[in-house]
């Protein structure tokens, strides 16, 4: 049913977020969210979601290990406003206080194909010494009000953060239609083949059926 | 009650017998009721409550005997009758009217069948039964059936559950055998005490469950009824029936609300959680599996064992973990193909050998083959990284590069003396000498000419003047082309030798007058002046010979020129003869003609223009073109003479050689003057040493070496490095040092040497290196970068910075062999990335370094570029210039020179694209785009259409419409606010992209030692759950919120003094209706039985009925808020211009029929609401405030037909009399916005830090800043005001505000005689200019005072603006008046107006034109920040704000601080106000238009509110109507109801009329339509109804206008 003459590129992200790698911190969740722009929407899929308490194995890297599915389509006419994938970790401090253990945020992938991401977190830091101490014994650290937030960067500047650690994810990326309407976003000799041997690649063709 | 209603018309039973029984039934029905199924009564809509009230009126009509009690103490009337029956009793019988509820349900039998068949029973069954079965038979199709809606399935699921809770009890055997075989006869009081309270206390319990749940499903039940109430009126089907239909019924009727719901956490059981757990997680169990499950069906196990088969062993697993993977396997689909014949795990056998197979090494050590020896081998360091030399297969091959740091010298130094400076100047000039002398350009350029000269004499002698071909010309033109550019480069050349030499002499000089000066040496510098003496005569000729060369060369250049300018001469002139031949020919014509006498009129004008038009061209003809001028031979010859003698030496003067040593002596120490002798000491403690920098690591230093006194310093030092890392850079460091501190002189970077160079391929290079540091000493040293002058008069300045040369040289070490231990990779770099880094100069050397010839000139060398390519020509060209030594930068200058490389698109197609377009503006947030989702990919999708609006709006800027404001004067006030709108927003434009940390990071505030001590305080404080307090919420930034988010709180308390109904005993017109008679008996019991309703954003929300006039609600409302665009910035939700209307109304049951079928009495009624007032509240108000909390007066209208007020009725607006204000209705309401926003404070803040130009004071604007910010630290919760913000954004001082100004003057005409009135005129004309408030109208939270002049012109502006206008008009009418600058609620931070007069404070609400003595409780003013007059300003420093604790005795400084005092004394500032304010006549006609417009759109609207029913209006009513309102005018809207009233009975006769008056200041038609629309008379549903409709609009002067809505709705009985 594809017309030949698309008005809209897809976007579908598949993917999971495999794990994080916090030294200190165990028993931590996540929440994802999908941040695009004004002409993104989309299509199927959870924008939204969060994992499983998961605690560190005991094997030697100690990684914390989540592998939570992603599978979100998107639908666009303007590459303005990319997808970006927000994370932010959260988990019990010392008291048993649920906080904000890291934010971060990675854009979407746009070549199609398998990628893997390492994003690295951060959390904002208290605004003064005292503060700090009277956070940790209340366990109410500073949060951002949004956790969108990091996936902008207007207004970033009066912040102060602390990195905290790292969350993996891997994403395999299929776009439609994208180059019909002029975005070319494969590599370089892969264009070339693709002109070459009437596009078999990581880029859908379209069926035409009329 | 129905119980005993139906239990009395059972004729078949005697009274007496069945009294206690039924009291007892009757208890216990009552519990149950308060369980099971009486609470269908009380829980569904408040249309049923009505409908039984009648019904019990009615047959309390029937029989009369039993008192009835009222409805609201039955169950306590009933409590105090209950039996002695125990508690089982109670909860047996409920089960098993509970039972038999569910048996008559679900068998859906007659139910006479039903009783019938239980009639044989014992007796106490058959009645009980019995007495359920008449329950039923009233319950089924009278009330049953009437619950039909959809909420009782709902509900009853709950009362079931309550049900069961009750039941949980079950009556024991022993129990069940006391139930029958107690004593009924025993009387209620017998009970022992404790089982009554016991049973009093579960029945509390039990009423109080049911309550709660009925309150909530009461609601709900409300609101659907609203939806359908026909549907609820006629509902008479069979509960069984309804039952499964009711579900369908649910599903139907859920609308968008029921998806999207917001709710709090919810907490999920334990017991739950494992329910849930266990559909996701699967734990297999440890049992054994039966092989039957493990088997297809039907199937024996079958052993291969038994069968003689080879079976192998299987591999060794513990029986737990078999079964446990059995059970696993098992969970899955298909898990039996896992499994074999005998019924177990198909596995292969196992596949470990009993014994292992390799041969064992029973071997010593010793005995080992060597060539198993094991080898062990240093762990070797992985040197291949990445950063590592790659591709080198040699593990032990390494790389040396050396590095020969041979010296430095210094060119200059702070340590200099100006002797040192002259002589390294003059040293310098003789290097110069030396190179120029060494290339011998001269000389090369002299044999050039010679030669070309030459070649041209051999030319011309050749042919020997002949003529001669094309191509000699064209060769000789060259050739003397040629030697003109190199004479004239050897000129040069020749004059630069000249100068140098001068230079070299002049500066020698100057060193020796400066050594004669000093007396002392310092330099060993020694100029010599070698004289070689010429041959004269020779020379002479050579000289002369030169000359005439060049000048016959001149010559004859000179003379081709003139030849060349000649002949353009004379084609010149040739022209211009023609031209003028031409004209004389044409003048002789004419001549010619004019003596020839033209004959013809026409003919002589014809000729005549003929004549001017010849003119014309001729003079505009060519000018006589000048001859060339002759050369001037004579002169020329001066001009070469003069030349070469200024750059040639003179003929027959001896050619003079400088030579310089080094070989002077210096003056020694002890001789020189003690400065110099300080110099050189310095000198001598200072060293140097030279870091080497391999990859920015320090690799080795050179030793230390003592500054020199001729400032040179020899290392002479080789480094051999050993590199494993690929060399990147290589840098050498020049460090002084003095003493023990060192610092860093010069960095010089040497590049990487080419792998082929070796040590004896490279000469020692020369590299420059300086250093800005500034150095100055107090002894002869000249320091560095100080100005430093040798004229005598300290002109000539000159600035020298530290500078030097060090030589040295890098080249790779050569191994044995003699190759080059340089590593590959410098080879593979190159021939890797050459294709790139060869062809493309930017790679290479880096965009800035395009200027850089001589990286250009490298890399040209390295890349070998093709000379030859024409693609190459341009930078070969640049190479050459580069390397003939004369460097010329380009001559212009570019930033960004590769921007066009970068553009996107060209600016044309930028603009041109509407896709393009629409993303600029949507990027540029203009409003009509801001939120634009999904711009169209391709450009034409794109429609004009988007465009639309926006370019209306472009163009609309002047266009005044008056469709939408119905007056041309409000359309053009529109416009004006929209551009003032426009400007500030602009201005907050920056403003509101600046981020603030609590915008972006929630932060809990660090506790203050205060607070904590509180807080440990509030630890020992007793717990009341039951008094719950409200406490402060977390704040959300508006920014991250989206539709549904946001939810508006409305929690209605109580109200107070609502109007009560009037008896229909006074009713004067004998109607005499049934339905009214119904409602009289009510109304001799309840006054009134008010409900509110709230209203917002055209939703609507209810709270359940109360009574009396007094009623207390408590019941919190949620309204959903939705921000327009979904938009929740703070900027728009400040403008959001929605107001929360709050009615009360009354709600009035008709019954319009009884229907009689069957014995099943079916009641009709009819629910009318009749609305009583209101109370609006402007959503930005909540939204600024955060919460709303008091006690607010109900805005009831005039006059309320059919409600009379139940206190005074004379309220003649005297104000001698205190009067008690509590008058009119109140209600308590809290408001709150959940989750809680932070107000644009932000943006107010931010404002502040604008700052706002100003004409003031500079001392009152510091003095005022002051005053302001003492007053905020003393009294944070006081406003004070000194200074505010006119329209222009000028900051003014606040009492400039202040001036008498007149009212108009038929304001202070219409009633001369009684002041009173006048003023309370006055204050009702300043209340009907509409209030603004400048939030809504200027987005940012920003204040702005319009002056009264402005304030009349836009007629809008908030409490400030009123508050001014109206305290001028005190001042005018010779009041005592001050602005009160306060709080009030709903308002918030306000100004009201307080005068006094009669000896007494009354403050003014100046957009009500309400005023409140000093001591009314009811003044919405809550607090006092400062007052102002037109002289100063006073700030409130008493203890208390409130207006009743508050003396307002300004002239006690204790009390009150004022802003002027004797130390800064008022500076006599001038007023921004007018001298006078001119009004507009009122324009009576205008005002007719306006109300017959008014009039014609609310009829419209009304209609079309009502879809679906005809609506017809009562003509003869509203003209009546129309005659009251201008009465209600003149009387201000004081209450004139009664005759009024009578006047409408009388005319309208049977009619059942209900009507009030609206009346508000006129702005635009919106908030009228929804005033209107907010009283809901619209919504009266009966077929009859009539509605009347009158608009009266009086103008006050300039425009002001009141509007008055007369509002009926008339039905016929």
């Amino acid at each position: 049913m594809a017309t030949s003459n698309p008005s809209v590129f897809l976007l579908s992200v598949n993917g999971q977020i495999e794990g994080a790698n916090f030294p200190e911190y165990d028993n931590l969740y996540c929440k994802y969210s999908f941040v695009y722009g004004h002409d993104w929407a989309p299509t199927s899929g959870l924008e939204e979601g969060i994992t499983q308490i998961t605690c560190k194995g005991s094997e030697s890297s100690h990684k914390l290990i989540w592998n939570f599915p992603l599978e979100t389509t998107f639908k666009s006419t303007n590459p303005s406003g990319w997808p970006q994938l927000v994370v932010s970790v959260y988990g019990p401090d010392v008291f048993g206080n649920d906080v904000v253990r890291g934010y971060g945020a990675t854009h979407i992938p746009f070549t199609p194909g398998q990628h893997t991401r390492t994003i690295p977190m951060f959390v904002p830091e208290p605004t003064w010494r005292l503060q700090k101490f009277t956070s940790w014994l209340l366990g109410r650290r500073p949060e951002y009000t949004d956790p969108k937030v990091v996936a902008q960067g207007e207004g970033r500047e009066v912040t102060r953060v602390c990195s905290q650690g790292f969350v993996t994810v891997s994403f395999h990326i299929i776009t439609k239609d994208m180059k019909k309407l002029g975005y070319d976003t494969g590599p370089a000799s892969l264009v070339n083949t693709q002109s070459a041997t009437s596009g078999w690649s990581t880029e859908e063709q379209p069926y035409t059926m009329e | 009650m129905k119980e005993r209603q139906s239990s009395e018309e059972d004729p078949g039973e005697t009274l007496k017998r069945t009294l206690r029984a039924q009291r007892q039934r009757q208890k216990k029905r009552l519990l149950g009721h308060s369980s099971a199924q009486e609470s269908h009564v009380e829980e569904i809509s408040t249309i049923q409550h009505h409908s039984e009230d009648e019904g019990s009126a009615e047959k309390a009509g029937d029989s009369g005997a039993l008192s009835r009690p009222p409805t609201g103490s039955q169950r306590s009337l009933s409590g105090r009758q209950h039996s002695a029956s125990s508690q089982h009793l109670d909860s047996f019988v409920t089960r098993r009217l509970e039972e038999t509820l569910r048996a008559a349900r679900s068998k859906g039998e007659s139910l006479q069948q039903q009783e019938a068949s239980l009639e044989p029973a014992s007796r106490l069954q058959s009645l009980r039964d019995r007495d359920a079965v008449t329950r039923f038979d009233k319950i089924d199709p009278d009330r049953a059936g009437r619950h039909d809606d959809p909420l009782a399935l709902k509900t009853r699921v709950t009362f079931r559950e309550a049900a069961r809770r009750t039941e949980k009890g079950l009556p024991t055997a022993e129990e069940a055998y006391n139930f029958f075989t107690l004593n009924f006869e025993l009387e209620p009081q017998d009970g022992t005490e404790k089982e009554r309270k016991k049973r009093k206390k579960q029945k509390k319990t039990t009423e109080k469950d049911s309550d709660e749940e009925g309150g909530v499903e009461e609601q709900e039940a409300a609101e659907v009824d609203e939806d359908n109430p026909d549907e609820n009126v006629d509902q008479s089907e069979a509960a069984p029936l309804v039952r499964d239909e009711e579900e369908d019924l649910f599903v139907i009727e859920q609308s968008s609300r029921d998806f999207l719901e917001v709710k709090k956490a919810e907490y999920v059981g334990y017991r739950k959680r494992i329910q849930q757990e266990s559909e996701l997680l699967f734990t297999p169990s440890f049992r054994t599996v039966p092989t039957t499950i493990k088997l297809p069906e039907h199937m024996k196990p079958r052993y291969l064992e038994d069968e003689g088969l080879y079976v192998g062993e299987r591999p060794k697993i513990s029986l737990t973990n078999e079964n446990i993977l059995e059970n696993r396997i098992l969970k899955i689909e298909e898990g039996k193909k896992w499994f074999g014949d005998d019924g177990r795990i198909m596995a292969l056998p196992d596949p470990i050998k009993e014994s292992s197979t390799r041969p064992p090494l029973f071997h010593m050590e010793e005995d080992l083959d060597p060539a198993l020896h094991t080898v062990y081998r240093k762990a070797v360091k992985s040197k291949y990284a990445n950063l590592y030399i790659a591709g080198a297969t040699d593990p032990e091959g390494d790389y040396q590069l050396d590095v020969d740091v041979s010296g430095l010298i210094f060119s200059h130094h702070p340590l200099f003396s100006r002797e040192h400076v002259l002589g390294a100047r003059l040293a310098q000039l003789y290097d110069q000498y030396l190179t120029r002398q060494h290339n011998n350009l001269t000389g090369h350029l002299t044999d050039k000419l010679k030669g070309l000269r030459r070649a041209l004499r051999n030319i011309h002698e050749i042919h020997g003047g002949e003529s001669l071909n094309q191509a000699m010309q064209r060769r000789i033109s060259e050739y003397s082309l040629e030697v003109r550019n190199t004479r004239q480069l050897r000129d040069s050349e020749q004059e630069k030798d000249r100068t140098l030499l001068k230079h070299i002499v002049k500066l020698w000089k100057e060193l020796k007058a400066l050594r004669d000066f000093q007396k002392f040496t310092n330099t060993p510098y020694k100029l010599s002046l070698r004289r070689e003496n010429v041959d004269r005569t020779l020379d002479e000729q050579e000289y002369e010979d030169e000359i005439l060369a060049e000048l016959m060369e001149l010559e004859a250049e000179i003379e081709a020129d003139y030849q060349k300018k000649f002949a353009e001469y004379k084609k010149q002139l040739q022209d211009w003869k023609l031209c003028v031949r031409k004209q004389k020919t044409k003048k002789k014509k004419r001549k010619k003609k004019k003596k020839g006498k033209a004959q013809d009129e026409t003919e002589e004008e014809d000729e005549y223009q003929d004549v001017s038009e010849s003119e014309g061209p001729v003079e505009e003809g060519p000018p006589k073109p000048e001859p060339p001028e002759k050369p001037d031979f004579e002169s020329i010859e001066q001009q070469v003479r003069e030349k070469a003698s200024r750059i040639r030496r003179k003929p027959g003067e001896s050619i003079l050689i400088p030579e310089l040593s080094a070989s002077g002596n210096l003056t020694a120490s002890e001789l020189c003057p003690r400065s110099e002798t300080a110099r050189r000491e310095d000198v001598t403690r200072r060293s140097l040493f030279v870091k080497i920098l391999y990859n920015d690591k320090e690799v080795s230093r050179t030793d230390s070496r003592s500054l020199n006194t001729d400032f040179r310093v020899h290392f002479g030092q080789i480094f051999n490095l050993r590199i494993v890392n690929c060399p990147q850079s290589i840098n050498l460091q020049v460090f002084e040092e003095i003493g023990s501190s060192c610092y860093l002189l010069a960095q010089v970077f040497v590049p990487v040497p080419e792998p082929s160079v070796v040590a004896d391929r490279v000469s020692l290079e020369e590299f420059e290196f300086s250093s800005n540091q500034r150095v100055m000493f107090d002894h002869e040293g000249v320091g560095s970068d100080v100005p430093l002058s040798f004229e005598a008069d300290g002109s000539n300045k000159q600035t020298l910075l530290t500078s030097g040369k060090l030589s040295c040289r890098v080249y790779w070490g050569s191994g044995e062999d003699g190759v080059a231990l340089a590593p590959p990779v410098s080879q593979q770099r190159g021939g890797l990335h050459s294709g790139l880094s060869r062809l493309d100069a930017v790679t290479f050397i880096g965009a800035s370094g395009l200027y850089d010839m001589k990286k250009i000139g490298e890399w040209a060398t390295r890349s070998r570029l093709d000379p030859n390519d024409p693609k190459n020509a341009s930078i070969m060209q640049l190479l050459k210039v580069a390397t003939s030594g004369e460097v010329t930068a380009p001559e212009y200058f570019r930033l960004e020179q590769l921007q066009e490389e970068f553009n996107f698109v060209t600016d044309e197609e930028l603009e041109r694209s509407k896709r393009f377009r629409l993303l600029t503006l949507r990027n540029q947030e203009v409003a009509e785009f801001r939120n634009y989702k999904c711009v169209p990919s391709l450009e034409r999708e794109v429609t004009d259409k988007v465009f639309q609006e926006y370019e209306k709006r472009l163009k609309e800027g002047e266009v005044v419409d008056t469709k939408e404001h119905l007056d041309s004067h409000r359309a053009l006030v529109a416009k004006y606010l929209q551009k003032i709108r426009e400007s500030v927003i602009n201005r907050f434009l920056l403003a509101k992209h600046h981020y603030i940390l609590s915008d972006l990071v929630v932060e809990e505030e660090i506790p203050s030692i205060g607070i904590l001590g509180l807080n440990l305080f509030k630890l020992a404080e007793p717990k009341r759950p039951l008094k719950p307090q409200r406490k402060a919420r977390k704040k959300v930034t508006a920014q991250n919120l989206s539709d549904g988010d946001i939810k508006l709180l409305i929690n209605i308390i109580r109200a107070y003094d609502i109007p009560i109904r009037r008896p229909q005993s006074n009713k004067p017109g004998q109607s005499s209706q049934c339905a009214i008679q119904g409602s009289d008996w009510l109304l001799s019991q309840v006054q009134v039985r008010p409900f509110v309703e709230v209203s917002f954003q055209r939703m609507v929300l209810q709270t359940t009925t109360a009574d009396g006039p007094n009623p207390c609600w408590n019941e919190e409302l949620q309204l959903p808020f939705s921000a327009p665009n979904g938009d929740y910035s703070a900027a728009v939700l400040q403008s959001v211009k929605d107001e929360v209307f709050i009615n009360i109304f009354d709600e009035v049951v008709y019954e319009t029929g009884v229907k009689d079928q069957d014995r099943a009495k079916s009641i009709h009624t009819r629910v009318e609401k009749h609305w009583l007032g209101s109370v609006k509240i402007p959503f930005s108000t909540i939204y600024s405030q955060s919460r709303i909390d008091g006690t607010f007066k109900v805005h009831t209208p005039a006059v309320l037909l059919g409600y009379s007020k139940e206190r005074s009725y004379g309220t003649n607006g005297a104000y001698d009399t205190m009067r008690n204000l509590s008058e009119g209705a109140f209600i308590t309401l809290f408001i709150t916005i959940e989750p809680q926003l932070v107000p644009g404070e932000s943006v107010r803040e931010k404002i502040k830090e604008l700052k706002f130009d100003s004409q003031e004071d500079e001392r009152l604007l510091q003095a005022s800043e002051r005053f302001e910010r003492e007053a905020a630290e003393g009294y944070p919760d006081r406003p004070c005001i000194t200074t505010i913000i006119d329209l222009n954004g000028k900051t003014i001082f606040v009492t400039r505000y202040i001036r008498p100004l007149n009212p108009p003057k038929e304001l202070l005409d219409a009633s001369l005689d009684d002041p009173q009135e006048t003023t309370a005129l006055v204050a009702r004309f300043v209340s009907l200019i509409p209030s603004l408030p400048d939030r809504v109208s200027f987005s940012g939270n920003c204040d702005l005072w319009s002056t009264c002049d402005q304030f009349l012109t836009l007629l809008a502006g908030d409490e400030e603006e009123h508050a001014v206008l109206l305290c001028n008009y005190f001042l005018f009418m010779g009041k005592k008046a001050w602005l009160i600058i306060g709080t009030a609620i709903p308002e918030g931070p306000t100004a009201y107006v307080l005068t006094f007069e009669q000896s007494r404070y009354l403050i003014w609400n100046p957009s009500s034109a309400q005023y409140y003595g000093q001591y009314d409780t009811f003044c919405p003013l809550q607090t006092i920040g400062c007052l102002v007059n037109a002289d100063n300003v006073w700030f409130n420093i008493q203890e208390y704000t409130s207006p009743m604790t508050v003396s307002f005795d300004t002239t006690k400084a204790n009390l009150w601080k004022p802003f002027f005092s004797r130390s800064f004394s008022h500076p006599g500032l001038s007023s921004v106000q007018p001298e006078q304010l001119v009004y507009r006549g009122t324009d009576k006609a205008a005002a007719a238009e306006l109300q017959d417009r008014i009039e014609k759109i609310l009829k419209e609207k009304i209609m079309e509110w009502r879809p679906r029913h005809p609506t017809r209006w009562n003509r003869y009513c509203t003209t009546t109507l129309k005659q009251f309102l201008p009465k209600l005018e003149v009387s201000g809207g004081q209450d004139m109801a009664e005759g009024h009233r009578h006047e409408l009975q009388s005319l309208l006769g049977d009619n059942n009329i209900s009507g009030f008056p609206l009346h508000m200041p006129f702005s635009e038609i919106r908030p009228i339509i929804e005033a209107v629309y907010s009283t809901g008379v619209h919504n009266v549903q009966a077929s009859n109804v009539e509605f009347a409709l009158a608009v009266y609009v009086h103008p006050y002067p300039n425009n002001v206008l009141s509007v008055w809505v007369y509002l009926a709705s008339l039905v016929r009985t």
